[in-house]
């Protein structure tokens, strides 16, 4: 295809022509990086949470007044928990993964460092680490002798020096110590040295306030709680037993107590979906403006190409009558439209980078990874191409007698 | 004249009815885009108490040891118990009040509700005063109350509704955490937006049923929600000693002149408190307005910014699209302007008539645009977000909405209109 005739009828239809690469730019432009964005979130959707998420189910109690004898309710509490049918761990724990709320310190490599080297989350209670299902990649679990009542730590400071031990992520391990192995080696919290003595795979924090990139920096305590400092029951179970778990829980939990209230009782699976919902929602906007501006689009390029064609009515049926062949119109548009978009689509990239580099300035975001562009340049083509066929076609349909009649 | 232009107009876009229709459609998609977006970021970054925000202030300093001191950071956002009373009882200010968030379990005399947890708050007297919370029966308690750590409570009007059937229940006796409490008084409705007075607590969240001095819930070991952040020995079992800071502390300073006496004060109490060895670091001390506190917190999610941004990007395409097909359907009418022209109508009542049509299609792109932003925002409600309950359109945004679209038309028109008025007369005829 001869690409002068094009460009010099071009030439002739400036304003029209610049306004549809104008708006293939743009769409171009903001559908990558929306694009982008959604596959953030979606990312962000499947963040790894190291815990057996299908197995696990929580019970959150308040007590009404102060509960007497919080540590013996504790243990009996877990006993009657154990004992409902289904369950296959339960511990009473300070936190839960994905519910927000945390308890968190900062962590030096050195007692006499200034500024802390990171901020780690605390999670306690017994046989939490088996509960959860976190996975052990080295070192050990905490003996039954390590555990430390945490009531009895909190009221008298000189215990704290004696919570000798501590395990923490393969994250936090590699962040602390990069390439070595963290077992055996000391952090403080404040002048208090422990000892790591296992590392996990994964766990993840209950909330994730510090950013994403801190998502694993996670330590468990051998801490045993009360239901004076502690508030969570975790459940272990089979997947499709968790509904029935949670009622028979319940039921355990209300008769051996009536004096408190039941806050809540979900699975993980739930409280996974409702702490990444906002990303969902968001995805789902995005899906939808991307729709609405390629819809647009191709509705402007039908607009703009049938006026373009009724224009040039006359002009196509003396070329009709000079020869041309059907194909030879059909592709002349088909052409036109390519060669628009094709100057739309570099406009766009430039546009879309410039963007991309708003959001990182601003939103926190990474850079565009250019895979995006060449796959938006592809759609944007085969809408342009989609959109321009209709009016094309009308064009090569027309006539060669036109050339003889005045418009 | 412009009533013919108009008559003009509507002829023409009931000529091209596809053409008209797709601009209709995409100023309508761009302007109901744009104007939910906008009246989601309206509703957020609005100013929740208009009369008084201005006289509002909310006081920092610095209490933290040496460990991690960094010159250029700033203050905590919370006060400590000790700094917290401190300031409290210097009644520095017109009004102040010290205060938390917290959950305290209800248990209704009515054997027919079970007891359950209501959001609370933990504050000192000045509280009503100064927000202007209103009542709908009695007052809040007084400083004396606070003194004496009383049990005295103030009801929201839903909390009210749910346990006493909205019956003035002022002087009746509620039980909390199995204590008993005087219902002093009870709320009219008030949900300030955004929760400025507790960030922590979620910045749009619904608010605290039930008020309670702040002395009574730390004495009785009250469940506080929101954040604490600890340095040195940190937290134990007696938060009134911790070195934590944990509460929110808010001042009415009337005057600019009370304001800057005010910040000399927290300076003045900052250095007699490194004196006495309390405070280690330089004095660091702020004094933000109320609308200044949610700027700096950044209350507004960036995740509405962002949206909203897309949103201009969508209506700026759709802008563009207009521009090109009108300008299509004013150059298919070169023969008919000419005409005109050639009957003595000046360029300047072409461009006219032609910017009235563009007028009447951003018209209707604006109802379009307007039954948009009303589904778009009832989609939004749908949303899981603590705000999106908020997201409704008022009347100056419903204003907007319309001047936008007509403006967006127009502005979309003026380049079509000029190019159709350049056409010669004479040179249209004599190509027909």
């Amino acid at each position: 295809m001869e690409l002068g005739p094009i460009l010099s009828t071009l030439r002739r239809h400036k304003i029209p022509a610049l306004l549809l690469i104008l708006e293939i730019a743009l769409t171009c432009a903001i559908v990558c990086n929306a694009v982008f964005l959604i596959s953030q979130r979606l990312e962000r959707n499947k963040m790894v949470s190291g815990v057996a998420e299908h197995e696990l189910v929580q019970l959150q109690v308040a007590n009404i007044g102060k509960p007497a004898n919080a540590k013996a309710r504790a243990q009996e509490d877990l006993a009657l928990l154990r004992q409902v049918p289904g369950v296959t761990a339960a511990a009473l724990v300070n936190q839960v993964p994905f519910t927000n709320s945390s308890s968190n310190t900062s962590i030096k490599l050195d007692p006499t460092q200034k500024l802390p080297t990171l901020n780690a989350t605390m999670y306690m209670g017994e046989s939490l680490i088996g509960t959860y299902g976190a996975r052990l990649v080295a070192g050990r679990d905490f003996n039954a002798d390590e555990y430390m009542d945490f009531d009895a730590m909190r009221s008298d400071p000189d215990l704290q020096n004696k919570v000798g031990s501590v395990i923490i992520t393969q994250a936090m391990a590699e962040r602390l110590w990069p390439g070595e192995s963290a077992l055996g080696k000391n952090i403080y919290l404040g002048e208090t040295s422990v000892r790591v003595i296992g590392v996990m795979q994964a766990l993840i924090r209950p909330s994730l306030f510090m950013g994403d990139d801190a998502a694993q920096w996670t330590m468990v305590f051998p801490l045993r709680m009360s239901t004076a400092s502690a508030s969570r029951y975790v459940l272990r179970t089979a997947p499709e037993q968790r509904d029935r778990v949670l009622e028979g829980a319940a039921k355990v939990l209300r008769k051996a107590d009536p004096h408190r209230i039941i806050l809540k009782k979900e699975t993980l699976d739930d409280i996974r979906s409702d702490f990444f919902r906002n990303d969902r929602a968001m995805a789902g906007i995005l899906v939808g403006v991307i729709v609405a501006l390629l819809a647009v689009t191709a509705l402007g390029i039908v607009g703009l190409a049938s006026f373009w064609v009724a224009q040039r009515r006359r002009t196509i049926g003396v070329r009709r009558a000079l020869g041309a062949t059907r194909r030879n119109i059909l592709n002349y548009f088909q052409t036109e439209n390519f060669l628009l978009a094709t100057i739309g689509i570099a406009l766009g990239m430039v546009l879309a980078y410039g963007i991309n580099l708003f959001l990182m300035l601003h939103y926190e975001l990474p850079r565009l990874p250019a895979v995006y562009f060449p796959v938006g340049a592809i759609v944007l083509w085969l809408i342009g191409q989609a959109a321009v066929l209709g009016p094309a076609l009308r064009a090569a349909a027309v006539p060669p007698v036109v050339a003889t009649r005045s418009v | 004249m412009f009533g013919y232009y108009l008559d003009l107009a509507l002829r023409s876009l009931r000529r091209n009815k596809a053409l008209t229709a797709l601009m209709v459609v995409a100023i309508a998609l761009g302007i109901g885009a744009s104007m939910t977006t906008l009246t989601v970021l309206h509703v957020l970054s609005g100013d929740p108490l208009p009369d008084k925000s201005g006289k509002l202030f909310y006081p920092q300093l610095d209490p933290q040891d040496m460990d991690g001191y960094k010159p250029q950071d700033d203050p905590p956002a919370q006060v400590s118990w000790i700094d917290g009373m401190a300031l409290l009882h210097a009644k520095r200010a017109r009004y102040q009040a010290l205060m938390t968030g917290g959950a305290v379990p209800i248990q209704p005399a009515q054997s027919s509700i079970d007891p359950f947890f209501e959001d609370a708050r933990y504050t000192s007297a000045d509280f009503f005063p100064m927000f202007e919370v209103p009542f709908l029966y009695g007052q809040g308690w007084n400083a004396a109350d606070d003194e004496a750590g009383a049990r005295v409570a103030v009801l929201t009007r839903e909390l009210n509704d749910k346990l006493f059937g909205g019956k003035d229940s002022t002087g009746q006796t509620l039980r909390m955490d199995d204590v008993a409490f005087r219902i002093v008084g009870v709320l009219d409705a008030w949900r300030p937006t955004p929760h400025f007075y507790d960030l922590n607590t979620g910045s749009y969240s619904s608010d605290e049923g039930v008020f309670v001095p702040l002395t009574t819930a730390t004495d009785l070991k009250f469940a506080r929600n929101g954040s604490t952040d600890c340095w040195g020995k940190g937290s134990g079992d007696n938060m009134k000693i911790a070195t934590c800071t944990w509460l929110q502390f808010w001042v009415q300073l009337d005057t600019p002149a009370d304001a800057a006496a005010y910040s000399e004060f927290l300076l003045n109490y900052s250095r007699e408190q490194k004196t006495l060895g309390r405070f280690q670091r330089p004095a660091n001390v702020r004094l933000p307005d109320l609308m200044g506190w949610l700027d700096y917190n950044k209350v507004v999610p960036s995740d509405v910014h962002l949206q909203a941004w897309l949103a201009f990007g969508f209506l700026l395409v759709c802008l563009v699209n207009t521009v090109g097909l009108m300008l299509a359907k004013f150059l298919r009418r070169s023969g008919e302007l000419g005409v005109r022209r050639a009957l003595g109508a000046s360029r300047r009542s072409l461009f006219a008539q032609l910017l009235v049509e563009a007028g009447a299609v951003g018209l209707v792109g604006g109802i379009g645009g307007l039954l948009l932003a009303l589904l778009g925002l009832w989609l939004v409600r749908r949303q899981p977000s603590d705000y999106a309950a908020l997201a409704h359109l008022d009347l100056p945004m419903l204003l907007a909405t319309f001047v936008s679209a007509v403006v967006a038309s127009l502005l979309a028109g003026l380049l079509p209109a000029w190019r159709a008025c350049l056409i010669p007369p004479a040179l249209q005829l004599k190509s027909n």
